[in-house]
């Protein structure tokens, strides 16, 4: 148990597709919870990671608690890999780069079909929208990067298997998608 | 005895006239390319054909082959500044391949998969560019626009039209289009034209075509570029 790789995942700006992709090893999984125990991960529900080998991180940053995480990860893991489209050119939510922030919330809370006792969220526990998505390569040093909307099980196995097994870890062109 | 250059220190022969471009298609040889197409002028703009020439770095598209010529194409150093060339095309524009009906058939991320790029590297502009979807038939999304020209060249050169220009220069720089509107709806392209098929990217788009086939089994999700191009363009030389 003292010897197993520690690795902690995390979605920020993400739709937790990557996490499902990731599942998608179907029974590798028991294979790999041999050599790994896993951190502070949505799998897990510990909330800070601590003195890991691998982060992998799904999504692009797009409010200040992101940058908050994404900094926790970057200072606790040795590893650090962007996971999917949205963590590394900030994906479907960078989509809104287009639009002021400003009509993005009038849009959603105030003026929206259906919307009803109009309000833009402003609790003080709501962390700060940034006024774009970003990668995450803008905010931290990323060592490895996993394309793909989601990278395929498969990816997550040849990405974690070469690291594991001490190889450089690599990605033949049938793995490599950006869609 | 026919006229050799060397690429990658093999022979290979060529005809007065020939780029190096076109003497390296003829004899099976990849060299990367976005803005080269074997019907059209060259216009050496996308750069990515970059190889280098009794060491010097040139365009193998608008290079002419010459007796005595070293050409090194595949090797590590100019693979890394051809990823560095895409990456930049990705950061300029906006390429968001999951909600693109280009991908899988697109030259771009194909050239992307080919040269192992995983990530984009440099700070992303997310630069504000419109849609033109005002044509019955053709859209343009100018987010996806890396100013290969060929649409200029194929309506001005294939087509017998000129809908399409460049104008701006350097970061500015963007796709026109010639009507008095500025939209498509007012030229007279048609969706049959070479210009409205030509598109290496997901930049001018033919309604309601884009998913006639499903994503994973389009052209380049099991085919590289250096094979597809290779068979599709010595077709065409063949002609």
């Amino acid at each position: 148990m003292a010897n197993k790789i520690r690795v902690a995942t995390t979605s920020l700006a993400g739709c937790f597709g990557c996490h499902m992709s990731f599942l998608d090893i179907d029974e590798r999984m028991l294979q790999l919870a041999e050599a790994v125990e896993f951190d502070r991960s949505p799998i897990t529900d510990i909330e800070h990671c601590t003195n890991c080998d691998i982060g992998l991180i799904e999504g692009g940053v797009c409010n200040s608690e992101n940058v908050h995480v994404l900094r926790e990860f970057r200072k606790n893991c040795k590893i650090l890999v962007a996971v999917g489209a949205c963590a590394i050119n900030g994906g479907l939510p960078a989509m809104r780069n287009f639009i002021p922030l400003e009509e993005c919330l009038n849009e959603a809370y105030l003026d929206g079909i259906g919307v009803e006792n109009a309000q833009i969220p402003s609790d003080p526990e709501l962390p700060l929208l940034l006024d774009k998505v970003r990668p995450i390569h803008e905010v931290v040093k990323i060592d490895y990067f996993l394309p793909g909307c989601p990278p395929s099980a498969d990816v997550f196995w040849k990405f974690l298997t070469d690291l594991l097994d001490g190889r450089e870890p690599s990605l033949p062109y049938e793995l490599v998608h950006y869609d | 005895m026919s006229k050799t250059i060397t690429i990658d220190g093999t022979n290979i022969p060529f005809e007065d006239g020939q780029t190096i471009m076109e003497a390296a298609t003829a004899a099976g040889v990849y060299i990367p390319h976005l803005c080269h197409h074997p019907e059209y002028i060259p216009h050496g703009s996308c750069k990515l054909c970059t190889v280098k020439v009794n060491g010097r770095i040139c365009s193998a598209c608008t290079f002419p082959a010459m007796e005595g010529q070293d050409v090194l194409n595949n090797t590590k150093e100019l693979t890394d500044d051809r990823r560095k060339i895409t990456q930049m095309l990705f950061v300029e524009g906006n390429h968001f391949c999951p909600s693109c009906e280009k991908t899988g058939n697109c030259q771009l991320q194909a050239v992307a998969y080919h040269l192992n790029m995983l990530d984009d590297h440099f700070p992303l502009f997310y630069p504000n560019r419109e849609v033109d979807a005002s044509h019955a038939d053709v859209m343009i999304d100018h987010n996806r626009c890396i100013f290969c020209t060929l649409c200029v060249r194929a309506s001005q050169q294939k087509d017998g039209k000129n809908v399409f220009a460049i104008s701006g220069r350097g970061i500015n720089r963007h796709l026109i289009i010639n009507s008095e509107s500025g939209l498509l709806k007012d030229t007279d392209l048609d969706a049959t034209d070479q210009a409205a098929h030509i598109c290496p990217t997901g930049a001018i788009l033919i309604k309601r075509t884009g998913y006639q086939v499903p994503i994973g089994e389009r052209i380049y999700d099991h085919q590289e570029i250096d094979q597809v191009s290779l068979e599709t363009e010595h077709l065409q030389h063949g002609e």
